[in-house]
């Protein structure tokens, strides 16, 4: 799409006059926030790249318009300035231009109806999947449970700020997540990392179901994405496919109290291998601990 | 006959029957509430300036657990004062009740006395909302931090205090004043205009007062029932938002922003209002497209009921529901394109004079399309899915408000100023006071786009360590705004304590066409004892 690389070159543009480099864009490796970044992460799916080329398209119509709008008014204030033109007409009415100023918004509009609504549809329609994994939003944490394996069910809490200045703290909770994972794990960020993650396979449709054991929270993923509540009473259903394996990061977008910054969402992606061991490795530990809101 | 003699001293304040006593003392009470709204979102900027949370419990001497709590506090206070006791008091209560009468050319309200009520339930509302965060909410903590929507069931089992309960009482009070000042603004405006002032021929600032006071009626009973049910959940056991009880979180907040979605009409359609005329005036021409102007108002304020659950696309609506909603809102910008081009038509061919009124009302008019913009990509649930409760929801509505209504304010300050007091404003220092705050609002608020594109959620009191950047630039705009208010400050002291009044009584010239401009300045305590005629 050239449009959408103009687009992203004049971002960049921007961002360079910012004094950044265009990390924020060029950056496709991770999918996760960049200092001084200026765009939607970037997508790690086809849900969250739709939802990219909709907002590419959304930005130049947005921009457009509001240039539009700018020039005139510049253009007006200094054309019909008291010294330019210092006897005012008396126009107030013009039926043709004031029809044409509710007309074409409303062609825009429909344009950019057009491709929203079947963006919405699928996005929300959720589609066959392979299997489910429910989520419950704790104060102030968040549980994993999946009841197409057995019933493994774990929490995951977010890593104390205290783990990225000790060192050694640091390596105990790396030596715990890479337990935990079956490989290799690091810590990435403060705030952002969890003591253990929601695993799920590559190339694989999962289906979420989400329900809140007290108050509402809201799970999201922006790389895939998906952001939908967590309401205590009710299990919301959304879905996702991740396309390659990876650490995946979201925050709770619902406030929930005091620690509402501190339940952060942290999705590891592996081949379905990988998935298949960890299964297996999961299940001897975790599995049917049943202590969701839901139970079982 | 004494009996309508003027009253001096506090019973010409406290017992006030007099829509221009009235209207000042809402202004006032507007300005204190906004600089403790003000302040509260400094706090908040210099807690966020860097990551991690050390500004509030150093400058506050409290834990950093308990620092997290009072930072939602902070964002409920903010968000209820603005709205309830800044924006509303100072546009309804305050220009509305002192130029509505002057613009229709009637003696005063419709019901004087009541109005004396509206005002006064005021401060008792606002002294509620101040103790309830002195009070326990949540366990173990004082205030209320569930956000100024209030969302059960953080409003009823997350605060177990008494906290709750007393905004609860406090938005009561206050949504009791706004009634009874919307019902003085209809019953007014349908009664006692001028002769010969048709309603074709009145001046948009009473069109936009008329539309917000039909909006107040018919939303706020909403809210108020809908946080009675909370008392009630809280309180007496029942079960409306409670799922164990068979009640629905969900309910809640179809209740709330079928009242909340209005009340954000009801805070800009006044400045719109404003802004219409201030246009027009230092335009020399007569406003483009006046007929098209008041129908778009009230087509936004009709709309403005239809579009409530877009503030809700995440909760887990059907999507046909979603579809809906989607549609409807972006029909919004349709009567908003038409007020931004007839604004700017009104300009065209005008003779354009660039006082400090003006600087106002042209940076509301590019600001608001700003926001508007970015309401349009809100509105389409697909791209809200990565938007929903991220900064960028927080820029979007700063612009429309905090750049919209609020220049409305202060575009409408100094419009009227001379008219109110019969004192001039200082131009330099004006001009100096527009241009810092023009480019303090937005270095707080356009680098918020970036983070919420980039995935920060909102009401956050710390944040990943990327996100740094921009939050810097924000809370340094901040500064520079707070230098923009406190000049704001300097210049309403300079001209109402050290100026004479030498202000004419149409200081605006011949493009200043409406009924208070053929008065003195200040207007004399009882105007129009002779109704005027209108041709």
């Amino acid at each position: 799409m050239i449009v959408k690389r103009l687009f992203a070159g004049i971002v960049a543009a921007v961002a360079a006059a910012f004094g950044f480099a265009a990390t924020a864009l060029a950056d496709a490796a991770e999918h996760m926030p960049v200092d001084g970044g200026h765009w939607l992460v970037p997508a790690a799916n086809e849900q969250a790249q739709r939802i990219d080329d909709f907002h590419i398209m959304l930005m130049w119509i947005i921009t457009v318009i509001t240039i539009f709008v700018f020039v005139l008014m510049f253009w007006v204030m200094f054309r019909y300035r008291a010294k330019a033109n210092p006897v005012p007409s008396k126009t107030s009415h013009n039926t043709i231009i004031e029809f044409v100023w509710t007309v074409v918004p409303i062609l825009i509009l429909v344009v950019i109806g057009f491709t929203s609504l079947p963006l919405l549809y699928y996005q929300d329609v959720v589609p066959e999947t392979e299997f489910a994994v429910r989520v419950t939003g704790n104060q102030w944490n968040w549980t994993y449970s999946y009841p197409d394996h057995d019933g493994i069910e774990f929490t995951s809490v977010v890593v104390p700020d205290s783990a990225f200045v000790n060192a050694s703290e640091r390596a105990e909770y790396e030596a715990a997540l890479t337990g935990f994972l079956g490989k290799p794990a690091k810590l990435n960020a403060r705030l952002l990392d969890a003591d253990t993650r929601l695993v799920v396979p590559a190339n694989t449709k999962v289906k979420v179901q989400l329900t809140a054991s007290d108050v509402i929270h809201a799970w999201t993923v922006p790389a895939f994405g998906v952001k939908l509540d967590a309401v205590p009473g009710r299990l919301n259903e959304t879905w996702f496919e991740a396309d390659k394996p990876g650490t995946y990061y979201g925050q709770c977008s619902e406030l929930c109290g005091k620690d509402h910054a501190f339940m952060p969402i942290v999705v590891e992606v592996m081949t379905k291998e990988d998935f298949a061991k960890w299964v297996e490795h999961a299940k001897a530990e975790y599995a049917d601990a049943g202590t969701t809101a839901l139970g079982r | 006959m004494a009996a309508h003699g003027n009253p001096t001293g506090w019973r010409r304040w406290v017992y006030s029957t007099n829509h221009k006593d009235i209207g000042v003392m809402y202004l006032w009470f507007a300005f204190i509430a906004g600089m403790i709204g003000f302040g509260m979102s400094g706090l908040m900027r210099m807690e966020l300036a860097e990551p991690g949370v050390q500004f509030l419990p150093s400058f506050l001497g409290i834990t950093e657990d308990h620092a997290r709590h009072m930072f939602n506090v902070l964002t409920t206070g903010h968000g209820l004062i603005m709205v309830f006791f800044m924006v509303m008091p100072a546009l309804i209560g305050g220009f509305g009740n002192y130029f509505v009468p002057l613009m229709i050319g009637a003696p005063d309200m419709a019901f004087p006395r009541m109005n004396n009520v509206s005002f006064w339930l005021m401060p008792p509302a606002f002294i509620l909302l101040l103790l309830s965060t002195m009070v326990e909410g949540a366990a173990g903590m004082n205030g209320f931090g569930g956000g100024w929507t209030a969302y059960a069931p953080l409003s009823t089992i997350g605060h177990p205090g008494p906290s709750m309960d007393l905004a609860i009482f406090s938005l009561h009070v206050a949504g009791a004043s706004s009634i009874m000042g919307a019902i003085n603004y209809i019953t007014t405006i349908f009664n006692m205009r001028a002769p010969g002032m048709t309603i074709h021929k009145m001046p948009l600032f009473a069109w936009s007062i008329l539309i917000t006071a039909f909006l107040l009626v018919l939303s706020l009973p909403v809210l108020a029932g809908a946080i009675t049910m909370l008392l009630t959940d809280r309180n007496f056991g029942t079960t409306f938002y409670n799922p164990a009880g068979g009640g629905d979180p969900i309910l809640y907040q179809h209740l709330f922003w079928f009242f909340g979605h209005p009340e954000v009409y009801i805070m800009i359609l006044p400045a719109f209002g404003i802004v219409s005329h201030i246009v027009s005036t230092f335009s020399k021409k007569p406003i483009f497209g006046y007929l098209g102007m008041a129908y778009a108002m009230a087509a936004i304020g009709f709309i403005g009921f239809v579009v409530w659950a877009h503030h809700m696309y995440t909760v887990g609506l059907d999507v046909d529901t979603k579809a809906y909603f989607v549609a409807a809102t972006m029909v919004i910008a349709v009567p908003t394109g038409v007020k931004i081009f007839s604004w700017i038509a009104t300009m065209w061919g005008g003779s354009i004079k660039f006082e400090v009124p003006m600087l106002y009302a042209i940076a509301f008019i590019l600001l608001f399309t700003v926001g508007g913009v970015t309401g349009v990509v809100l509105s389409n649930a697909g791209a809200d899915i990565v938007l929903h409760d991220t900064y960028y929801v927080v820029a979007h509505f700063h612009y429309v408000l905090s750049l919209g209504a609020v220049f409305g304010i202060f575009a409408g300050m100094y419009y009227w100023i001379g008219k109110m007091s019969g004192k001039q404003y200082p131009q330099f220092l004006s001009k100096l006071q527009f241009w810092i705050t023009f480019i303090g609002v937005n270095t707080i608020f356009f680098p918020q786009h970036f983070l919420g594109l980039q995935g920060m959620p909102r009401r956050y009191v710390d944040y990943p360590d990327a996100f740094a950047y921009y939050n810097k630039i924000s809370s340094i705009g901040y500064e520079i705004t707070a230098v923009g208010v406190l000049l704001f400050i300097v210049v309403m002291a300079k001209t109402l304590f050290f100026t004479k009044k030498t202000v004419a009584d149409n200081q605006w010239g011949e493009g200043a066409t409406t009924l208070e401009w053929t008065l003195s300045s200040p207007p004399p305590f009882h105007q129009f004892n002779e109704l005027p005629h209108i041709k």
